[in-house]
């Protein structure tokens, strides 16, 4: 967005990019805690860390008001159809975080239980390292999403759906 | 004829609440996606009108392996992924799992190395507790003590990361010891935190203990007697509430706990109130072991010697042949265990942990089964949530405390 002039009180813009800051102004997550990053998730609205600031800390229980899935821990074989069905649940556009190691790769579990990276399910636009990763890591993964979305880089899986 | 239920002051007419119509049963599924569900919980409920007939957990959405993933690593390896198994208490893990191969090995690390493995071993049921009061409040509908108990919780991070470098899965037990000893001025840092905890704590008991919201919600809910309760297995907190004085820390007294002093906190209703103070009077409890840990904390070293097991100081590398030889060797191989087998119980937050450790006598574990004491909670919900109303389905299984790592391995 422009501002011309100050005094003049209307600014000029784009449709697209007005509704883009409206996407990344108001990111709200999904609850959706698998294993131990889900306590540091949850740790991202406490009085520390303060996710409110950016316009995040709305935490919704059902997938159709979130725009938002952080997917936070190791995703088992038995839970592939759940995130399925809440990702397809979820209304366009929609951005996923993979959480930790165990989300992005299947960390230090290769083995029959556990998927390799929950990108094998869903697509994943940022991954955060880390076992689990602190929350300022996810809070950075989240300014850098609004950045992506204000920028037009990332469509929230309607491009890729 | 009406059926009454009581919950908490009010009495409700279940008839009342049938709705209109239906009549019979309705099959409800609650989870594993549901945000009070405290993980990854299924629960199929039976319920007519509001009333809960029968109640079936499903579990096995978080199923890991760790057990399996156990056994492909060395000895010293495995405490990483039994770290993550109960995420909220990752350091009663550790020292279940490394007393037991201890006590294959026949070792037990000096009086420092104790003494901070009960420290931080305390520092962490704090802590866990402290999760515990924050979500159940946020499920029952109290959002700002969350923000409270977190706080507690984010200062005992600190420490744990002061000390290991990791906040939530340290691996910070070691066989034989500890990963190395605790940094300069930590033990200023743990009374500094020791003497902020109890007006934490009190700030909470000042916003819970006489709301009547609260109290409504938990006091009549989710009740289990003690035979109930021993029948299904039932240990730790939740035991406790019911009136059984059992602890395994006084019981069968592991890693030197026999000489400290404190209570059990015992309950009397074995309703979900009473899982409530049996923790937090257990916060307090903790703490008061902290103060002696510190007060017995005593310059010296933390590990056994013993270079076949414990790795060598770092400054000694660059100058003994010896040493570069035994961290080689320990680093790539790790080092052997004699064969057989054994078991070690401990009091994890959540109950009666079990690690049930066989050695064949090669340098990784042959099996390690673990007895995770949520595990047996979950399955004991059926008995606290019949007949109760379904808006209490959160309160009982928030109070029951499960971890779902733990819980599915």
């Amino acid at each position: 967005m422009t501002h011309h002039n100050a005094d003049s009180q209307f600014f000029t813009t784009t449709i697209d990019k007005l509704v883009r800051w409206g996407q990344k102004s108001s990111l709200w997550p999904l609850t959706f805690g698998l294993a131990c990053c889900a306590i540091e998730m949850m740790n991202l609205v406490s009085p520390r860390y303060d996710m409110a600031q950016f316009g995040s800390e709305v935490f919704r229980s059902t997938p159709r008001q979130a725009d938002l899935l952080i997917v936070s821990g190791r995703l088992s074989n038995k839970m592939v159809p759940v995130i399925e069905q809440v990702y397809r649940q979820m209304p366009d556009p929609k951005w996923v975080i993979a959480m930790g190691a165990c989300a992005s790769s299947g960390g230090i579990f290769d083995n029959y239980a556990i998927v390799q990276g929950v990108d094998e399910v869903i697509p994943v636009d940022i991954y955060v390292p880390g076992c689990p990763p602190s929350p300022d890591a996810v809070l950075d993964a989240v300014l850098k999403l609004k950045e992506a979305i204000g920028d037009g880089r990332v469509h929230g899986g309607v491009m890729r759906a | 004829m009406s059926r009454i239920v009581q919950s908490g002051q009010y009495q409700l007419n279940v008839d009342d609440l049938k709705i209109a119509g239906s009549g019979d049963r309705m099959t409800l599924s609650i989870g594993p996606h549901h945000p009070s569900t405290h993980g990854v919980l299924r629960v199929i409920l039976e319920i007519e009108g509001e009333r809960i007939i029968k109640a079936t957990p499903e579990v096995g959405f978080l199923h890991t392996g760790i057990e399996k993933n156990a056994e492909h690593l060395t000895w010293t390896q495995a405490i990483t992924v039994l770290d993550r198994m109960d995420y909220l208490a990752p350091l009663s893990n550790n020292l279940g799992y490394v007393l037991a191969v201890e006590k294959l090995l026949g070792i037990e690390p000096p009086p420092r190395g104790r003494t901070i493995r009960i420290l931080l071993t305390e520092l962490q049921r704090i802590a866990s507790h402290a999760i515990w009061l924050g979500t159940t409040a946020l499920d029952i509908g109290s959002q700002s003590v969350l923000m409270y108990a977190f706080h507690i919780r984010e200062l005992i991070l600190d420490l744990f990361e002061e000390a290991s470098g990791a906040r939530m899965n340290p691996s910070y037990f070691r066989v034989g010891g500890l990963a190395e000893d605790v940094p300069e001025g930590f033990e200023e840092k743990v009374r500094a935190f020791l003497d902020e905890m109890p007006k934490r704590l009190k700030e909470i008991r000042t916003i819970l203990d006489k709301n009547p919201i609260w109290l409504d919600r938990l006091k009549g809910v989710g009740v289990i007697d003690a035979d109930r309760a021993l029948a299904l297995g039932v240990t730790g907190p939740n035991l406790r509430a019911s009136g059984v004085p059992y602890d395994v820390r006084k019981a069968y007294p592991y890693a030197g706990y026999d000489e400290y002093e404190f209570d059990v906190p015992v309950g009397e209703n074995g309703d979900s109130y009473d899982r409530y103070l049996v923790r937090v009077l257990e916060m307090m409890e903790s703490h008061r072991i902290c103060r002696q840990a510190l007060e017995r904390l005593e310059p010296g070293p933390v590990n056994v010697d013993d270079r076949k097991i414990v790795l060598p100081p770092k400054e000694e590398l660059r100058h003994s042949m010896e040493a570069l030889i035994h961290h080689f060797k320990l680093v790539s191989y790790g080092f052997d265990v004699p064969a057989g087998e054994v078991y070690q119980a401990l009091e994890s937050p959540r109950g009666e942990i079990g690690f049930y450790v066989v050695s064949n006598g090669k340098n990784k574990p042959w099996r390690v089964r673990v007895r995770g004491p949520a595990f047996y909670h979950v399955f004991a919900l059926p008995a606290m949530m019949e007949g109760a109303l379904l808006a209490d389905m959160v309160a009982v299984i928030a109070s029951a405390d499960p971890v779902f790592g733990e819980v599915d391995r």
